[in-house]
């Protein structure tokens, strides 16, 4: 533990010092950064790929498509928008304090802690890094000990690619995430579980740290009848399994759909999986495993209660050596089951029935408010009511996960699932300070505005904070006289 | 004083009046900012009186520092609303096609919203705005420490807006933290950074998103001003900066000043005769809140360096809960009076060497909430603007960004984080929803598994935005 605080204050004193230095400041310095993530990922693709497929079984498709081509577009979005974030925003002052000049300037918040989680190991530790440098800070990222591969890869890789007298990166497990913790940031951004989040926020309370705390929930999915069946599996498949095999926090977590529409969902679904994945998912190299032992035992926990392991209509193998689980649908389990309590954070995909369809907003508001909701349906007052009655970080229509793909949208949770949003320009904003800046001259006073207090002044007081012109005129004209 | 069954109560109707889905219409939303605008308009006389009984307030600042501020901010809300909830469209990248995408706002659910005793009602009323106009239903807990005002809201609120949807709870700390273990959809605080650590720590236990209004040591850099209407002007701005507003009880108030030592003598002679001119007789100036704040800046002042420096002023009426405005030069700088938010008529002024010494100053010290720099000298300015860090920045004047709509108002650092006024009530009371359409007209199947690398190839060209590539490779006719 000693150790760990040693390391912890060694590499805040050093990032403070850079900091200070003014190093971060310049938009040349924070491009370059930008640049060097963007060479890494394009030149150490195959190596990133390598460290996924250690720690996670994930395809390289995957790899690629939801990690590294999101890191570059990141990068370039970043790069593109910088001059313009970084420009200060003119802001009408109004006429209380005419003649004077407003505007909002962007600035760092200084230094800037980032803890990953291990699902998205390399998106989710370098995307918010993206953001934090863009707004001129220094950061120490701490990457999740449970992707172990891809954290000594970072740990390697950034001090070759980024400016590491900025950039730090302290890996380690609970001991040296509690010492980095107890230290003072700027601001901290976690992403992870809700447990964990509660920490984070406490250990920041302390030094009144601003948090943005990126968690999860269960993302429910809608299903209607009125839809084009088969597109609507496979954007569920998508999202559920080709997102490392559920283990992820905008996957779809659960189905709500009606009694009689399920049986033609489910075989729609089971078509769609043999598609993807073959007859046997366990031999599919498109598949992620569970991540470690600890996880996989969870999800057997949760197939294997009773009331729930019998509702298991597709799928249910498992492999403990290779650590794999296959696509399971269950239909009906009961409400109050562990597997619909937690978040699954795995490849099990319950489907509850309804009699009505518009029964699931009920449900759905009945459980903590989630990352993300979907629905799929084509009837425009469903989509209207799913919108106005749900409450979520983000919301899909017709299909899953793909909002997080667009930089024009926030991209973070609501009540249980979070507090804060980035991506695109909202990264820049949640690692900056929006600095307000009012300009006046001397040229005109408003003597009304000081003491000694006469009615004559607190007349002119009244107008003008209601707008009224003449009363304006006369302040400025530096009304009343005599006083 | 409410229990804890009482306020168990009271946030279950809270909930409930908020499930009920009222609070979301335009309609119900419009109705709570006129029905505060009626508040303050049919009862100011009594708002003047709660706010002269609690801080000897002369209606005159009552009104421009309060009463008249909400007005505004009520009737800009009234105006901006249906700009602030419309949906934002944002653009969704071709390949998508056919797709929609917008940021919707929407209400958070059940607040909290603490405010504090040195501008009673305006901290409990401007976060009250943005808070109802974004559609949630509200609690307010007014400071304890400014009874009039309190049970002014307490008597109020309910009558002029929806009671069962905008209450208000009566009491001290200990009210305070149980109201602390219920779950609030989020919390404002605005107060002292001892507090606003223990509201932060109890929020953490429910994810609750916080926002901390808090203070610091307001600098303000005086440079050596030229004309002789500027200078008057610009001492006029910083004695009603520091004594005119609640007598130095403000989070923006100028905590203490830094001038040039050859400017001295000068500066100190117009501060002396605008004092006598702005202030002949007490009642212009608002007493100390309460005997044990009397004591703490009586206690300011024990240190005999501090003593010594006293070179105006220092009379004390502690009956009365009467401070002079007092100014003191080069205390000590390792005295409380240097390193403590004063929050009281006490100015320090700190002389430095050269003006552009004051940067490194401001520098060395926790993050204010403003900083204020009284200069022409633009290179001056920029160098403040850019080297320091402050919730704002002002230059020739000071406080006077409190009023202005367009202007985020929160701190940084140790003066804290969250930001409202105007729109940025609004948004400090929001979630902004993300919401995705797509339609089924057109499915990429390379989306999908299993995975071979033309899939991948056509990918890269789509995350690229290269659609020109993508329908060459699509076609075929690029391996």
């Amino acid at each position: 533990m000693e150790a760990a605080t040693v390391a912890a204050e060694a590499a805040l004193g050093q990032l403070r010092a850079s900091f200070a230095s003014g190093r971060t400041r310049p938009a040349a310095w924070r491009a370059a950064q930008l640049r060097g993530v963007l060479r890494m990922a394009t030149e150490m693709e195959a190596e990133i790929c390598a460290a996924l497929r250690a720690d996670l079984a994930k395809p390289c498709t995957e790899a690629y498509v939801h990690e590294i081509s999101l890191v570059k577009s990141s990068c370039m979005f970043a790069l593109k928008n910088l001059k313009k974030w970084m420009k200060p925003k003119k802001v009408p002052a109004g006429v209380l304090t005419f003649p004077s000049a407003a505007r909002i300037a962007a600035e760092p918040l200084g230094v800037v802690l980032v803890i990953s989680a291990w699902n998205y190991p390399f998106l989710l530790a370098i995307d918010p890094i993206i953001g934090a440098i863009a707004a001129g800070n220094a950061v120490v990222l701490k990457p999740s000990e449970i992707a172990p591969a891809t954290s000594s890869l970072l740990a390697n890789l950034l001090p070759r690619f980024v400016d590491g007298s900025c950039v730090r990166i302290v890996e380690g497990g609970v001991p040296e995430t509690t010492a980095l913790l107890e230290q003072k940031w700027d601001k901290i951004f976690y992403t992870g579980n809700g447990k964990v989040g509660r920490i984070v926020m406490n250990f920041a309370a302390k030094h009144l740290t601003p948090v943005v705390l990126e968690l999860g929930g269960k993302c429910p999915v809608i299903v209607d009848s009125n839809v084009d069946l088969h597109v609507a599996a496979k954007r569920i498949a998508s999202g559920k399994w080709g997102c490392n095999n559920g283990q992820a926090c905008i996957s779809p977590d659960f189905i709500i759909t009606t009694k009689s529409f399920a049986p033609k969902l489910l075989d729609s679904l089971k078509k769609v999986l043999e598609k993807f994945y073959g007859k046997d998912p366990l031999l599919s190299a498109d598949l992620s495993r569970i991540v470690n032992s600890n996880h996989f035992n969870r999800l057997r926990r949760l197939m294997d209660e009773e009331m729930v392991s019998d509702k298991i209509v597709f799928g249910g193998q498992s492999d403990q050596q290779e650590l794999k689980i296959a696509p399971t649908l269950l239909l009906d389990v009961p409400l109050d089951s562990a597997i619909m309590k937690e978040e699954i954070f795995g490849p099990l995909l319950p489907i509850i029935t309804v009699d009505k369809i518009h029964e699931s907003f009920a449900l759905i508001n009945s459980m903590t408010k989630p990352l993300a909701a979907y629905i799929f349906t084509k009837n425009s007052r469903l989509q209207h009511q799913f919108e106005r009655s749900i409450s979520a970080g983000g919301m899909i229509i017709n299909d899953t996960s793909v909002h997080l793909t667009n930089p024009h949208l926030p991209f973070g949770g609501v009540g249980e699932s979070g507090m804060g949003a980035y991506h695109g320009t909202f990264s820049f904003d949640a690692f900056s300070h929006k600095k307000a800046v009012l300009a006046r001259s001397f040229g005109i006073e408003t003597k009304a505005r000081y003491p000694p207090y006469t009615p004559a002044k607190l007349k002119i007081l009244k107008s003008v904070l209601k707008g009224n012109l003449v009363a304006m005129i006369q302040a400025v004209l530096g009304c009343p006289r005599g006083a | 004083m409410a229990d804890a069954a009482a306020l168990g109560e009271t946030a279950r109707e809270l909930r409930e009046a908020y499930e009920s889905g009222r609070t979301r219409s335009v309609a119900w939303r419009q109705a709570q900012l006129r029905g505060l605008l009626r508040l303050l308009q049919e009862k100011e006389a009594e708002a003047f009186r709660a706010l002269h009984d609690d801080l000897g307030k002369h209606h005159a600042e009552a009104f421009r520092d309060e009463v008249g501020v909400l007005v505004k901010s009520a009737n800009a809300a009234l105006r901006e609303l249906g700009r602030w909830m419309a949906p934002e469209k944002v653009w969704v990248p071709l390949i998508a096609f056919p797709a929609s995408a917008q940021v919707v706002p929407e209400p958070l659910g059940v607040v909290l919203v603490f405010s504090c005793w040195n501008v009673p009602l305006g901290l409990s009323l401007e976060p009250l705005i943005g808070a109802v106009a974004a559609g949630n239903a509200v609690l307010l807990k007014p400071s304890e420490l400014a009874p009039s005002t309190a049970r002014f809201l307490g008597d109020n609120i309910g009558r002029y807006m929806d009671a069962a949807a905008v209450k208000v709870v009566q009491g001290g700390p200990e009210v305070g933290e149980q109201l602390m273990e219920h779950r609030w959809d989020k919390v404002l605080f605005t107060g002292s950074p001892r507090i606003a650590r223990m509201v932060m720590a109890a929020a953490s236990r429910h994810l609750t998103p916080v926002a901390l209004e808090l203070g610091g040591k307001c600098p303000c850099i005086f440079d050596s001003i030229a004309g002789a209407r500027d200078l008057r002007f610009a001492v006029n701005r910083v004695v009603g900066a520091k004594w005119s507003p609640c007598a130095g009880q403000a989070c923006i108030a100028i905590d203490y000043v830094l001038v040039e030592e050859r400017f001295l003598p000068t500066l100190l002679k117009m501060l002396k005769s605008t004092l006598k001119s702005f202030f002949p007789e007490a009642d212009h100036m608002a007493r100390i809140v309460n005997a044990r704040h009397f004591e703490r800046l009586r206690a300011l002042l024990k240190d005999t360096s501090v003593a010594a420096s006293v070179v105006h002023g220092g009379s004390m009426d502690a009956k009365n809960l009467y401070i002079e405005p007092t100014i003191l030069l080069n205390p000590p700088l390792d005295s409380a009076i240097m390193t403590e938010e004063i929050f009281g008529p006490l100015l320090p002024i700190i002389t430095v060497k050269k003006i552009e010494d004051s940067v490194a100053f401001v520098r060395a010290r926790p993050k204010p909430l403003a900083i204020y720099a009284f200069t022409g000298n633009a290179s001056l300015r920029r160098r403040i603007e850019e080297e320091t860090s402050s919730g704002s920045l002002v230059f020739n004047d000071a406080v006077v960004q409190y009023a202005i709509d367009a202007l985020p108002f929160g701190g940084v650092g140790e003066s804290g984080f969250g930001q409202y006024h105007g729109k940025y009530s609004f948004e400090m009371f929001s979630h902004r929803k993300a919401v995705m359409k797509r339609g089924y007209l057109i499915e990429l199947m390379l989306r999908y598994p299993p995975w071979d690398e033309s899939k991948v190839a056509l990918m890269r060209h789509l995350y690229r935005f290269d659609y020109f590539s993508f329908v060459l490779r699509f076609l075929g006719l690029r391996r």
